[in-house]
């Protein structure tokens, strides 16, 4: 597949959160089953923000979800602060999630449109039962104040009166109500023109300073992801292909599906447009994932090997791993 | 060169309980023919309105219309709705944004493909039907024969954006207005979009106008770039002079803005602070000067107009990026 395997995994006492052999799997009909994720293993280290990266339907999504239980996986487990979330009972469960928060890629639909700000952000604090009324208002303002609101002119507004802007900054605030550790944001910028693209992306960076945030940062642009990420992780039909620090993994990719991904990023010059062959077409049916490398039906490079076996992910060079029979040397 | 359209003095005002709303004030726009001139602009910038306007496809008694707009030797606001929606589908054609919502989700694809050709080429329906499985090779897609018999819920994104084109270009228009055709799609699918679409203009002669958010998208795919903000044209030049010598600070600002693959990882991104001006009080001075970091005291208090280089080179600012101040 674009493959299995864990030699990238760090296994080191920082490990906020470590995901082993996760699959989720979907049963759409009788005998259809889709394969969302696939025995899919990462750690993200405290204060360090992970990207996944990939195109619509690699399972990017789904993974996320399944590390808050949302609908648990599987198989495989989950370990969030030293505790393995799949064996959770429910309510505690519960209690472990106000500490792993998640944003979500359409800022102005996951907001009730009939509350008001001031409701959105005192949902959680009040269904947690954080201190008395006035510490409340005053942990709201707080709040809104750091993601850049002013809360005297939004406390009474409610989400359709917002920008898309706006409303991804109330989320944020949401998310940031009950002191997660874990921030995980599913394409938080997508839905968002550039020049608040940027102003977002800016922010989450200043909560996760000042808040000593550890981060999820899932997204299909790979240039959004340089920005904000310490490691990223690149995924294709549930599987991982390549695993490195940004700047290794945009400088030299190993893998033909990272290069390709990089090639699809617009160059903002006229001057310096690339001939490089694009990625044609899409990606197979997750129900029907190819044999050996999930990836080998759009791969240049496919052998005979690529079919027959899955590659395992394997250290290229210091800190970049990858799965692939030929990788980019 | 003879332009294919001109937009002239184009306002369209709506009437909103808060008040008139100018969503377009006093746009020009000249679109050579067998050119592509991306227009560049925020949400809200009225690059959209603008777009349909031209098509004249807003109607409604709250919208205030006025200028001209000329297509081909038609005067379009000199004539009937009627007349207007004969040049639909032959003379000019409209690919929207969103690809989930512009088809009928309860009609195959086959007919809402062939219908343009049966209405407007007069086809009978197993000719429409036949031309449909060749205009959807046309856009690469495979499989065409079963694709004729889906519903739109059955195809991926990008899938249903390249049935958006094939039936936007099914009677061979002479201006394609793709109105941010990739803002909803994968970056590899988008990739794959925008090269289609410059394989299909040089194919079939066609002028477009490329309306989006991302300068990225305008630098490979246009020959000439009008920057829009609050309703206005703040900046218009040939795509490969406005990169390499850009006049307005807006445009700079929001080139800045787009992360690039090759900064280092953890640069922060530089942004445009703020957002854009109520479109119902659009205030005297320089619509950008609030959030312009090159902004001085005439900004906000005189409107600029737009002004011309020697080479053509068009911009609306008291203090532009290359002049000493």
């Amino acid at each position: 597949m674009a493959g299995s395997g864990t030699a990238h995994m760090r296994n080191t006492v920082d490990a906020v959160l470590t995901v082993r052999d996760l699959t989720v799997e979907f049963r759409v009909a009788k005998d259809k089953i889709v394969k969302a994720v696939s025995g899919l293993s990462f750690d993200v280290i405290k204060g360090e923000t992970l990207a996944i990266v990939g195109e619509s339907g690699c399972g990017k999504t789904t993974l996320a979800r399944a590390v808050l239980q949302l609908p648990p996986p599987n198989s495989g487990e989950v370990v969030f602060d030293k505790t393995d979330l799949t064996l959770l009972p429910k309510e505690n469960l519960r209690s472990a999630r106000t500490s792993m928060q998640m944003i979500f890629q359409d800022p102005i639909s996951s907001l009730d449109p009939r509350m008001t700000v001031h409701q959105l952000i005192d949902e959680p604090l009040e269904i947690w039962d954080r201190g008395t009324r006035a510490e409340r208002d005053e942990r709201i303002n707080n709040l809104l104040n750091n993601v850049g609101l002013e809360p005297e002119l939004v406390l009474n507004r409610r989400s359709y009166e917002f920008s898309g802007g706006q409303c991804q900054r109330i989320s944020i605030a949401r998310a940031l109500a009950l002191d997660p550790r874990m921030l995980i944001c599913d394409e938080p910028v997508s839905a968002l023109d550039v020049s608040i693209q940027a102003q977002i992306l800016n922010l989450l960076q200043d909560m996760k300073d000042r808040f000593g945030l550890t981060m999820i940062f899932i997204s299909h642009d790979l240039a959004v992801v340089k920005a904000v990420s310490n490691r990223v992780m690149v995924m294709y039909l549930g599987k991982i292909c390549e695993v490195a620090t940004p700047d290794t993994l945009y400088s030299k990719p190993a893998h033909h599906y990272t290069k390709a991904l990089l090639n699809s990023v617009p160059i903002a010059d006229p001057t310096r447009q690339r001939k490089t062959e694009l990625l044609q077409g899409e990606p197979p049916s997750p129900m029907n994932p190819p044999s050996g490398c999930r990836f080998r039906t759009r791969c240049a490079a496919a052998s005979a090997l690529c079919a027959e076996q899955e590659p395992q992910l394997r250290e290229v060079t210091p800190g970049q791993f990858v799965a692939c029979h030929h990788p980019i040397v | 060169m003879s332009s294919l359209l001109s937009v002239k003095n184009m306002s369209i005002n709506f009437d909103t309980p808060r008040g008139s709303l100018e969503a377009v004030r006093g746009v020009d726009i000249e679109i050579p023919a067998g050119t592509s001139v991306g227009i560049v602009g925020e949400s809200g910038s009225g690059k959209t309105v603008m777009c349909r306007a031209a098509m004249g496809l807003l109607q409604g008694s709250n919208v205030k219309r006025s200028g001209t707009v000329v297509f081909d030797g038609h005067e379009l606001t000199a004539m009937s709705k009627e007349e207007v929606r004969d040049l639909f589908g032959s003379g000019m054609a409209m690919i929207f944004q969103d690809p989930m919502t512009a088809l009928n989700p309860v009609r195959r694809i086959g007919s809402q493909l062939s219908e343009g050709l049966r209405v407007r080429l007069g086809m009978s329906k197993a000719d429409a039907l036949a031309r449909s499985k060749e205009l959807l090779e046309l856009v690469r897609i495979p499989n065409a024969a079963a694709v004729l018999k889906s519903f739109p819920y059955q195809l991926s994104g990008g899938m249903r954006q390249r049935v958006m084109i094939a039936i936007a270009i099914a009677c061979n228009p002479k201006l394609l207005f793709a109105d941010e055709p990739t803002t909803a799609l994968d970056v590899t699918v988008q990739a794959q979009i925008l090269q289609l679409l410059r394989e299909l203009r040089e194919d079939l002669k066609m002028s477009m106008v490329l309306v989006t958010h991302d300068l990225g998208v305008v630098a490979g795919n246009t020959d000439y770039v009008a920057v829009m903000y609050a309703g206005e044209v703040v900046e218009y030049a040939p795509t490969k002079k406005l990169f390499a010598d850009m006049r307005m600070p807006y445009t700079e600002a929001l080139l800045d803005s787009i992360p690039k693959i090759d900064h280092k990882s953890g640069t922060r991104l530089s942004m445009i602070a703020g957002r854009l001006p109520d479109p119902t009080d659009r205030g005297a001075g320089c619509s950008f000067a609030p959030r312009c970091k090159y902004a001085q005291e005439k900004c906000h208090k005189e409107h600029p107009e737009l002004k011309k280089d020697p080479d053509g080179h068009l911009y609306r600012c008291w203090f532009p990026i290359g002049e000493a101040k």
